[in-house]
């Protein structure tokens, strides 16, 4: 049995069309340590022993986040900026994250044809979520393709939140209980509430 | 009554006159009291030979100038400079009495005369050189340190000298004195003494117990008596207690045969670091100012003319002769101990005259048999003219030498300047966090308290606090109020708190003022009284109890966050509409308008603060806005 730490972060909850509900299974699940980052950080005063702490009693790191211009949410890049010391997540002696698991649980408001060389975002998703995926490497951490959710905006009323939701506590529960296909896994670039089913097996 | 009425008129009269006008001319202040005593003394004779017995009571000013020169001066920097102390003082001392006593023997004068001559002159003025230093600036440059390190070397050496000179009596000078006065010449003689008729070995015990008693008693007694006094929280008694003490002591190393100027020296340092020092500072101070000025009238008005004119010739000579010599084994001095530039000049020129302790010394020696009568007159002119001419030389000094010397001595200062310092006004809960963030930044403070026991309460956790009115302006400047980089004013008690920024801001408009205030009111207060910085004292922690109340009642951290930061821009925004029409001389609930425009921003910060777009700002929704919503749109 794997420990799971979610870190979420959206600065405006109020205004949340989609992690609202994802964070609510999060916390649901057993094994998951739920943090909403906003809520202990709202005046970004990061407690950074505190984050490693957390960090090493873990082996799967969750980012869920709505994507803002591309990237994370500010505080989650601060967290980074902060937590992942030299020394600590890499460098010399810095291999208390080996081997662990970096999970990004991404939103977005555009739908996925947008995310094409082709569409309005003129890239493919991964690509703007290369920068956590060397992260991952350069900690010797294993990288997980993100678990999306397009076009979040318009989620609930089609009824793709409720599945999305559904997935996603799906896919808490394998990795906790080590039933996720990491190697095929690798062979999506990302995952979907579609696609996800090849990777988790079938709910039991 | 009328009589002295009418001399300290005569005497204030002329100090009031003459030396506003001196100081107008950059003759200096000293200058200018000589010149006082002049007109009043041997050109008008309004005052007569009662001069003499007022200078013996206003060399009570040098007195308090050492107790202050010692205030300033803890006892680790008083070991730091022992080298120059020893070095350089030392060696004035000891060369200057062989080469002018020698001089003097070689003009026919008896050896013990000469050696006596020799004493005398090697001595400086205190009172005239360290009043100058301080008024031009120049007490912290190396050539004012150098100085200071010769002059209290002076002063100590004047003890050995009081015991030296005694031995020196010359038989004939004696019986001469005795034909003269007769068996009442006892004179000064009948003075009070401990040590009068002891062994040399218990006038020893007796001396080390007095000078052990100022050491210990300023440490230990000092503290619990100026805290019971200051409990009384009445000015007049605790000026009363640092007259009481410098008086005392003078009185004590007196009767135990010591130099009063020493005693109150040593009880300056041992209070140097006392909380109380910058209240004594300011009490003594115009005492000491007075006094030292009475000191320079007196030594003008003492000028005999007469003797002057008929030996003109001679006096000049000989003054002029002294001053080329001490001035010559200063130069030399300071080429030993590598001053530099303006340094050494100033050293060489600033310390060339004889001095006040000249005159203590010349009566001593008439009195003990040691010289004639004849040659302390001629001598007595010689002393006071080179008192005269010292102000002289540092014009000279400044406005000849410096101008050449200009370059290197910028560059000199830039090196002196000591860290600005802070002033504190008040430890209360607010200025105790202040002065923690700075001291621990490694900025320097002096911290000002009113409340004797708040001073006390403070020290037992280790932090250094003066006890004083802050808003008291003599108190602000012995604080450093001249010098300082920037003042908090963290009082609570608001009238007093805006008399502090209104007169720091008048002395120093270049100085950053951060002020409590109480109100919004009060930061417009402190706003038009020159402060840069208005803290409403209890703004922030309201702001935090809002945000804390509206965690409790379930508002997400970081939305209650950016409530409380939005409250904080639009209450900033709310002080600005409404600081046109604050007026200071209506009390605001008097003054309509700020009334109307009040409640017109109260209801416009309302509406922002519920979010809605047509208000202020739509502060706190339009953060994190998703595309295509409305910020009235309910939640999905």
């Amino acid at each position: 049995m794997k420990s799971i730490l979610v870190l979420h972060a959206h600065p405006a909850p109020r205004h949340s069309n989609a992690n609202t509900d994802l964070a609510k299974v999060a916390q649901e699940v057993e094994g998951v340590t739920f943090v909403d980052l906003y809520a202990r950080y709202p005046r970004f005063k990061i407690n950074i022993d505190k984050e490693q702490e957390q960090l090493l009693a873990h082996d799967v790191i969750i980012f869920q986040f709505p994507l803002m211009w591309y990237s994370t949410p500010s505080l989650l890049k601060e967290w980074q900026d902060l937590v992942l010391e030299y020394g600590f997540a890499y460098g010399e002696g810095g291999t208390a994250l080996a081997g662990k698991c970096l999970l990004p649980v991404v939103s977005v408001g555009g739908p996925q044809t947008a995310y094409a060389p082709q569409g309005y975002n003129n890239f493919e998703l991964p690509s703007f979520l290369s920068p956590l995926q060397q992260t991952a490497n350069l900690c010797s951490m294993r990288y997980v393709s993100p678990f999306t959710l397009f076009a979040s905006l318009r989620a609930r009323n089609d009824g793709r939140l409720a599945q999305h939701t559904t997935q996603y506590q799906r896919l808490l529960e394998a990795l906790r209980d080590d039933e996720f296909d990491f190697e095929s896994a690798k062979q999506l670039p990302i995952l979907t509430a579609e696609n996800i089913s090849s990777v988790v097996g079938e709910k039991k | 009554m009328t009589g002295l009425l009418f001399q300290g008129f005569i005497y204030l009269c002329a100090a009031v006159i003459a030396v506003p006008i001196a100081k107008r001319l950059g003759l200096g202040s000293v200058l200018g009291y000589l010149i006082a005593g002049i007109v009043i003394g041997p050109i008008t004779g309004l005052v007569g030979s009662e001069t003499q017995d007022i200078q013996h009571f206003a060399e009570f000013g040098v007195v308090m100038m050492l107790f202050l020169v010692g205030l300033e001066l803890e006892p680790r920097a008083l070991w730091d400079m022992r080298n120059r102390l020893l070095g350089l003082g030392g060696l004035q001392v000891g060369a200057t009495t062989l080469i002018i006593g020698t001089i003097a023997y070689l003009l026919g004068v008896p050896w013990q005369s000469a050696i006596a001559v020799g004493l005398v002159f090697a001595l400086s003025s205190t009172a005239i050189v360290l009043q100058t230093l301080n008024e031009k600036g120049l007490m912290k440059s190396d050539g004012g340190q150098s100085s200071f390190s010769v002059l209290l070397f002076q002063d100590i050496a004047v003890i050995p000298m009081l015991a030296l000179i005694p031995l020196l009596a010359i038989q004939e000078y004696l019986d001469h004195l005795h034909d003269d006065h007769g068996a009442s010449s006892g004179g000064h003689g009948a003075e009070m003494s401990l040590v009068e008729g002891l062994a040399g070995w218990q006038v020893a015990g007796v001396t080390v117990l007095a000078i052990v008693a100022v050491v210990v008693g300023g440490h230990y007694l000092s503290r619990p008596l100026f805290r019971f006094i200051a409990g009384a929280k009445l000015r007049e008694v605790f000026t009363a207690a640092a007259l009481l003490l410098v008086v005392g002591i003078a009185l004590l190393m007196t009767l135990v045969g010591l130099s009063p100027a020493l005693g109150t020296f040593l009880a300056g340092v041992v209070l140097a670091n006392s909380e109380f020092r910058h209240e004594l500072e300011s009490d003594i101070d115009p005492f000491k100012g007075l006094l030292l000025g009475l000191f320079f009238i007196t030594v003008g008005a003492g000028i005999n003319f007469g003797y002057l004119f008929d030996q003109f010739a001679i006096v000049v000579g000989l003054t002029v002769g002294l001053m080329s010599i001490k001035a010559l084994v200063l130069y030399c001095l300071a080429i030993i101990f590598k001053l530099k530039g303006a340094d050494k000049w100033l050293f060489t020129l600033g310390l060339a005259q004889a001095g006040e302790f000249g005159f203590v010394l010349l009566s001593f020696t008439l009195q003990n048999g040691v010289i004639s009568n004849e040659l302390s007159q001629l001598l007595l002119l010689v002393v006071a003219l080179s008192m005269l001419l010292t102000p002289a030389l540092f014009i000279a000094y400044e406005r000849l030498l410096l101008p050449k010397l200009t370059n290197e001595q910028q560059r000199k200062e830039d090196e002196i300047t000591e860290q600005g310092t802070v002033i504190i006004a008040g430890t209360g809960r607010f200025g105790q966090i202040v002065n923690r963030m700075l001291l621990g930044n490694g900025f320097k403070t002096v911290v000002l308290d009113l409340s004797a026991e708040a001073v006390d309460r403070v020290g037992r956790f280790g932090v250094k606090t003066f006890f004083g009115d802050a808003s008291r302006p003599d108190l602000l400047h012995a604080a450093g109020l001249h010098e300082a980089k920037m003042i908090v004013v963290a009082i609570d008690d608001e009238a007093r708190a805006l008399e502090i920024v209104r007169h720091a801001r008048q002395v120093r408009p270049d100085i950053h003022i951060v002020a409590r205030a109480r109100d919004r009111n009060s930061v417009y207060d402190m706003y038009y009284a020159g402060a840069n910085d208005m803290i409403r004292e209890t703004f922030d922690s309201s702001v935090r109890a809002g945000r804390s109340a509206l965690e409790g009642l379930g508002i997400h951290p970081y939305e209650a966050e950016k409530i409380a930061s939005a409250f904080v821009e639009l209450d900033l925004w709310g002080i600005r509409q409404l600081a046109e029409l604050h007026n200071p001389d209506i009390p605001p609930h008097e003054n309509d308008e700020y009334i109307k425009k009040a409640i017109e921003v109260r209801d416009e910060m309302d509406r922002a603060m519920v979010g809605s777009t047509d208000g202020h700002k739509g502060a706190v929704d339009r953060a994190w806005m998703p595309p295509g919503h409305r910020p009235d749109d309910s939640e999905q």
